[in-house]
């Protein structure tokens, strides 16, 4: 299986590369694609030398291209697919179907992956990409259970890339617009999901509040870590009880069932987290490389080193199979 | 300008849906889109209870679609999804990728509801070469964007906005109203029908926030555009859409008729809503702002 590893500048692609990642995916800076953050990702510049660095190692770079843009700003997004051509991308990630267009018909000879923004879920939506623009992989929604994984891939000639390890979207993406309901923001819109600009951290005298857009998002006890206010993982009030009404703070991570996912026929492994550090990029991308290759070499166990090693980077301290297990629905 | 009603987002049992559109059939409404587009475990009301629902509608004057589910993740549900693409009397509307794919292979035309996202007039145009026919707005996206695509784009596809309502947010493999019950999707016991507007989600402030309806998140404010009518109109939107509510949507959809034909001013207009929607409303997004905020004045 290719791993598939996520890089927010040079350092972190370098990392990458140095530490068993197949590929590395990058974005171009701005809001072209799924993680917008202000410092983060590449320039024409960079992203030319951390494909020079990868290719001359024998690894490959996707560019994810993969917000919807809107009329006044159309220009930005193909000059991003163009630039990726330029530059030698091996691949680029959309999710906009005009933006397919574009490239189908400007660089027919360029590989397009459907970005799980794309929010496809089955082999009938998949086949209008690939029917239309010879789509030669699609990143599923972290939504589906493993049988419906599979399901989905005996169906389908397109290559399937799926999330193993990273933060964990509960909602199907691209079909998630909380955070632009209350900061104006949206990971389609923007790229970006509770964006930073909005979130506030409030001291009182016996409790921290996390805010969004004025939203009160948690509040913690004087003891108690403060996490990130993302909108989805913050505790709210129903029927009479304060929990996570929709998830908690936590963080996905697939390696117990990566054998099942080799032999459902995953093609990829995508590893979340373009906006971390190069010591995560780097964790990360070790601990799935090793785990991949015992994988290939037959004899597949977990190791409790590589458990404790990614929950020490993942986000509330909490792992998750998520939806891949039937029972998180 | 016509007036539609969207789908019914909640689970209602089957006498309150069959009563629901028996009132809808003596209203003003022009358009009718009937079907379960939220979760494929609502029993209640199977293919045929919904299309002996169309033809009523249909006999009374309105334009039905068959709406269709918004997540499809089983063979089941795709299943189910071609069967109503099947459906050769009436126009479909599709919601995910899935349907606009099976209207594609078989040269139909469809509409597409405000969970597919077409946010420029190139992909407007692409999914025009695909049949679609109507297209209804994303919620997320402000007037300033529509009337770009609607002057740039290449098509005559029709255009709908989505004007009043609980805003649909988002949508998970998650069931969040039976997480609220301490249970999941397969153990979920149809709890959905005890919420017929969905179950409320507040802020620890007790700020009404969000509404769960299964697997989809709402917005708690109510959606509404009612000021915006005029505007519309001369931005060349065909179709305004009302989205059902348990209580008033009759009396809702009458206000937006008399306010389309100019019998009422915007004032009385508003006046009128808001003795028929209790909660906060907002209008954010049309205006290019945060979604929960209100930029129009109740006057």
């Amino acid at each position: 299986m290719e791993l598939v590893c996520p890089a927010g500048n040079l350092p972190s692609l370098k990392a990458a590369v140095d530490n068993g990642a197949d590929t590395v995916y990058i974005g171009f800076s701005g809001e072209t694609n799924a993680r917008h953050f202000s410092g983060l990702n590449f320039n024409e510049d960079r992203a030319k030398q951390g494909v020079e660095y990868a290719h001359s190692r024998n690894k490959k770079v996707y560019v994810a291209i993969n917000t919807y843009p809107q009329p006044s700003i159309w220009g930005r997004w193909t000059e991003a697919i163009d630039i990726s051509v330029k530059i030698g991308a091996d691949a680029i990630i959309l999710a906009d179907v005009g933006l397919m267009e574009y490239a189908t018909k400007k660089h027919p000879q360029l590989n397009l992956h459907l970005s799980v923004q794309g929010s496809s879920t089955n082999h009938e939506a998949l086949d209008y990409y690939h029917e239309n623009f010879n789509i030669k992989r699609a990143i599923l929604p972290r939504v589906l259970s493993v049988a419906q994984v599979k399901k989905t891939i005996s169906n389908t000639p397109v290559d399937i890339e799926l999330f193993g390890f990273g933060s964990l979207c509960v909602m199907v993406e691209g079909r998630c617009i909380l955070s632009s309901y209350v900061t104006g923001r949206s990971p389609n819109t923007y790229g970006a999901c509770s964006p930073a600009s909005h979130v506030e951290y409030l001291e009182h005298e016996t409790r921290l509040e996390t805010r969004l857009g004025g939203v009160l998002i948690d509040s913690y006890k004087k003891n108690e870590t403060a996490g990130y206010p993302t909108l989805c993982k913050g505790r709210f009030e129903s029927m009479g009880s304060t929990y996570y009404a929709l998830e908690e703070p936590t963080s996905l991570n697939a390696l117990d069932i990566l054998p099942e996912l080799k032999s459902i026929g995953v093609k990829a492994i995508k590893i979340e987290g373009r906006q971390r550090s190069p010591a995560y990029i780097q964790i990360v991308t070790k601990t799935w490389s090793e785990a991949i290759k015992q994988l290939d070499s037959g004899n597949y166990k977990t190791k409790q080193e590589w458990n404790i090693a990614l929950a020490e980077v993942s986000e509330g301290l909490q792992t998750t199979l998520g939806a891949y297990h039937r029972s998180w629905q | 300008m016509k007036i539609s009603l969207g789908p019914i987002y909640y689970y209602w049992t089957k006498k309150k849906v069959l009563d629901f559109y028996d009132e809808i059939a003596d209203t003003p409404v022009d358009i009718v889109y009937l079907g379960e587009v939220v979760c494929s475990k609502r029993n209640q009301l199977m293919l045929s209870d919904w299309l002996s629902i169309a033809k009523k509608l249909k006999d009374a004057g309105k334009e039905v679609v068959l709406s269709t589910l918004i997540l499809i993740e089983s063979d089941s549900e795709l299943k189910r999804l071609t069967r109503v693409c099947k459906e050769s009397e009436y126009l479909i509307e599709a919601n995910d990728f899935a349907a606009i794919n099976i209207m594609r292979k078989q040269n139909k035309s469809f509409a597409v509801g405000p969970n597919v996202n077409i946010y420029n007039a190139p992909s407007l145009n692409m999914l025009a070469k695909s049949g679609l026919k109507r297209w209804c707005f994303p919620v997320e996206l402000s007037k300033f964007t529509l009337q770009e695509i609607i002057n740039t784009a290449d098509t005559n596809v029709e255009v709908e906005v989505f004007v009043f309502g609980s805003l649909p947010l988002s949508f998970s493999a998650r069931c969040f109203t039976a997480r609220a019950y301490n249970s999941d999707k397969d153990g979920c016991k149809h709890i959905c029908l005890n919420h017929k507007d969905g179950l409320l989600v507040s802020t620890q402030e007790q700020k009404p926030f969000l509404i769960m309806n299964g697997i989809q998140t709402m917005s708690a404010d109510n959606f509404n555009l009612i000021g915006q009518v005029e505007v519309m109109n001369s931005m060349g939107v065909n179709i305004i859409r009302i989205s059902p509510q348990f209580n008033n949507t009759s009396k809702v959809i009458e206000v937006f008729k008399d306010r389309v034909e100019n019998i009422i001013s915007n004032y009385e207009a508003q006046e009128s809503l808001a003795t028929l929607s209790e909660v906060p409303q907002c209008d954010g997004y049309w205006f290019e702002k945060e979604g929960m905020c209100r930029v129009e004045p109740i006057q």
